[in-house]
């Protein structure tokens, strides 16, 4: 009722929907109608009283609560802000840079072009890519390194990757569903099932536990020394994401970066074109220390519940010299049911822990693997999915 | 009941509110709508529906989330038992009603809409799964559950829903979009003196100054778990129980596992740190 008498009143508001529909917050009819009901309930020459308010029922998560403020405190001065042209540039300031940086170029054509593969001893032309491979050529891609691959071969690897399913050893949940062969009777259902029958209880119903895979967190290194893995591995991680529910995924070389939310995009290009957006720093240094205290201060708490596993994705060549990289990997490992270090440099076979990175890391992780190639992918799904595989 | 009469029920309780809460509590109660509070733990969320629960004179129904929760712990439960023994009884006569509500077991949530007024704290929504989430849902948008076997049960008066969350998991956007959406953040140093000087009254103002003064400058700092609230309480009492008038180094490190939950964090204030902040915190207060 209130809405129809105070039109000036309603009018302000869905200009003022307007402008933060702008900045990129996402708001439906309810959030307006529940704001006009909202504003019929409190004092509204009272400026804090209508920003809380409005904040109340408009912005549903902490993170919107800044570019909340922001636009309310422009409208507040001027409720025609939405048609001047500095109000908006300021408040588009929130969106998502959209203007290519120089890092995100190269993220797209390191995701779209095959740079020329680096000089190495082979020195035989890249196969061109033959649709019915081989079985002999498939083999040898399996066993072949990311790093020496041809544009070709990287995409026929893609396909393969697309293929890994990752079944992480369930666990047990405290939910039921019903099985006909279940160890415990579901009663209740076996006397709703006994009305069928009269009263009479003729059959009984049984149910088992819910199993159901662990949430899984990757951390990859996207940093120089790892550009050419990374470029691999992000398909890995898209596939993943997009074949279970409950994965996260960051990437960091100096920065660490949430990309869950764009990964989850179905089509692999239109992801890795929103993360080469996102991500700051690709193909740069690397802060291994400041990323992961980074990811255990702000991240840990929200994503690692629930008995997480985590994978690790780095080569371990640290810039800062190791500082703060034993404290911060000792306390991701104690966060989460099992770490596992995945490192590309593990393929040679006279590995040795020399760097400071790789030896502060290494004491505090479940399990070192290799990941540099797919028959060392194919292992480590089949290392993810074995239930008896205890903490190394 | 304006916002101001709000904040006075929630200062009655004993809860300083600051006038951003206490809009979105007024919010909650006057449109009816369920509360979602989320924010790092020991910030208060809970004891917001403890307040409204004395304030209001409605009983709390309280319902504490863990992983794998269910309708049978959550909602309500057939009384299996009881059905089995009115089929026995009643065997060879006329057939009774299994179903009848005499043989339904209520758990909180179906005894905050079916009993009189309450106020229903779900609390830490996030260690739920989130199968639990979308069974919520009707409750929170509708205030009632569909038992199958019985109908639709609806609450005569809407009960005032407290949801929070500590964000160990984000909570689905479904739950926040019934919800009147409130981040709960630690309190500023003004309004942690007036929340001292309500939850630890026997605490010399002195000390009680000097405790905020250091929680907050230490608030500042890099450590994994930052103080809560409750901490600070909890902190100001235990050097009040050691007869501390004022804060000493020595004092605060024989205390620092009350302050901070995490050796790591103890580690790195212990001594020298907690000593320079104890400084700047006499100096401030």
């Amino acid at each position: 009722m209130g809405l129809v008498r105070v039109t000036a009143l309603a009018a302000n508001l869905l200009s003022f929907a307007r402008l933060l529909r702008r900045a990129g917050l996402p708001l439906g009819t309810a959030e307006v109608m529940a704001a006009a009901q909202a504003l019929s309930c409190i004092d509204i020459g009272e400026r804090r009283e209508v920003q809380a308010g409005l904040r109340a029922v408009m912005v549903h998560r902490h993170e919107h609560a800044e570019i909340f403020d922001a636009a309310f405190n422009i409208f507040w001065r001027d409720p025609e802000a939405s048609r001047h042209a500095a109000a908006m540039a300021m408040l588009d300031g929130f969106k998502p840079e959209e203007k290519q940086r120089p890092g995100s170029r190269r993220l797209a054509e390191a995701m779209a072009r095959d740079r020329p593969p680096p000089p190495k001893e082979m020195e035989e032309p890249p196969p061109l890519l033959d649709m019915a491979m081989s079985v002999s050529e498939r083999e040898r891609l399996q066993a072949m390194d990311f790093e020496a691959m041809s544009a070709a071969e990287i995409a026929f690897a893609r396909a393969e990757i697309r293929k890994l399913r990752l079944p992480l050893d369930a666990r047990r949940t405290r939910r039921y569903r019903p099985d006909p062969y279940g160890p415990r009777v579901d009663l209740r259902a076996t006397l709703r099932r006994s009305l069928r029958t009269g009263g009479e209880i003729v059959t009984i119903a049984r149910r088992r536990r819910v199993v159901r895979p662990p949430p899984l967190v990757a951390i990859c290194d996207i940093s120089g020394s790892m550009a050419r893995y990374a470029q691999v591995l992000l398909h890995f991680l898209h596939a993943v994401t997009n074949d279970r529910d409950r994965v996260a995924a960051f990437l960091f070389g100096t920065r660490l970066t949430n990309i869950t939310r764009q990964l989850k995009h179905r089509d692999a290009e239109a992801a890795f074109e929103m993360i080469a957006h996102l991500v700051p720093d690709w193909s740069g240094g690397t802060r291994i220390g400041e990323a992961l205290e980074k990811f255990n201060k702000e991240w840990s708490r929200r994503v690692l519940g629930q008995g997480a596993v985590v994978l690790l994705i780095t080569d371990g060549l640290d810039r800062d010299g190791a500082a703060g990289l034993a404290e911060a990997t000792e306390r991701l490992q104690h966060s989460c049911r099992r770490l596992i270090w995945l490192n590309p440099l593990l393929r040679f076979s006279g590995f040795q822990p020399k760097s400071q990175g790789i030896r502060a890391m290494l004491p505090h992780v479940h399990e070192f693997r290799p990941v540099h190639n797919l028959n060392s992918l194919r292992e480590l799904v089949e290392a993810l999915s074995d239930p008896h595989r205890r903490v190394a | 009941m304006s916002v101001s009469d709000t904040q006075g029920l929630l200062a009655a309780g004993g809860y300083v509110a600051d006038r951003a809460l206490a809009t979105t509590v007024h919010l909650s109660l006057a449109m009816q709508r369920p509360l979602f509070l989320e924010g790092e733990p020991g910030t208060g969320k809970t004891e917001i529906a403890k307040v409204l629960s004395a304030g209001l004179g409605r009983p709390l129904v309280r319902l504490q989330c863990y992983d794998g929760l269910d309708l049978s712990a959550a909602a309500y439960e057939w009384n299996a038992a009881k059905q089995l023994m009115a089929i026995r009884m009643a065997e060879g006569g006329a057939r009774p009603d299994i179903y009848a509500r005499e043989f339904l077991q209520e758990r909180p949530l179906l005894a905050a809409i079916s009993g009189p007024p309450s106020v229903l704290l779900i609390d830490e929504l996030d260690r739920a799964d989130e199968p639990f989430e979308a069974f919520l849902l009707e409750l929170l948008a509708d205030f009632q559950l569909t038992i199958p076997e019985l109908g639709t049960v609806k609450a005569a008066t809407p009960p005032v829903v407290i949801i929070t969350s500590n964000r160990t998991r984000e909570v689905h956007d479904a739950i926040r979009r019934r919800c009147l959406y409130q981040w709960v953040d630690y309190p500023d140093a003004a309004r942690e003196r007036a929340i001292l000087a309500l939850r630890a009254p026997d605490v010399p103002e002195r000390l009680s100054a000097q405790v905020v003064a250091f929680v907050q400058k230490l608030r500042a700092g890099d450590y994994f778990k930052l103080p809560g609230v409750a901490e600070t309480i909890d902190w100001a009492n235990a050097l009040k129980a050691l007869d501390a008038s004022e804060l000493e180094p020595t004092a605060v490190d024989e205390t620092l596992g009350v302050l901070l939950k995490y050796q790591d964090d103890i580690a790195k204030l212990r001594g020298a740190e907690a000593a320079r902040l104890v400084d700047e915190a006499r100096s401030a207060a």
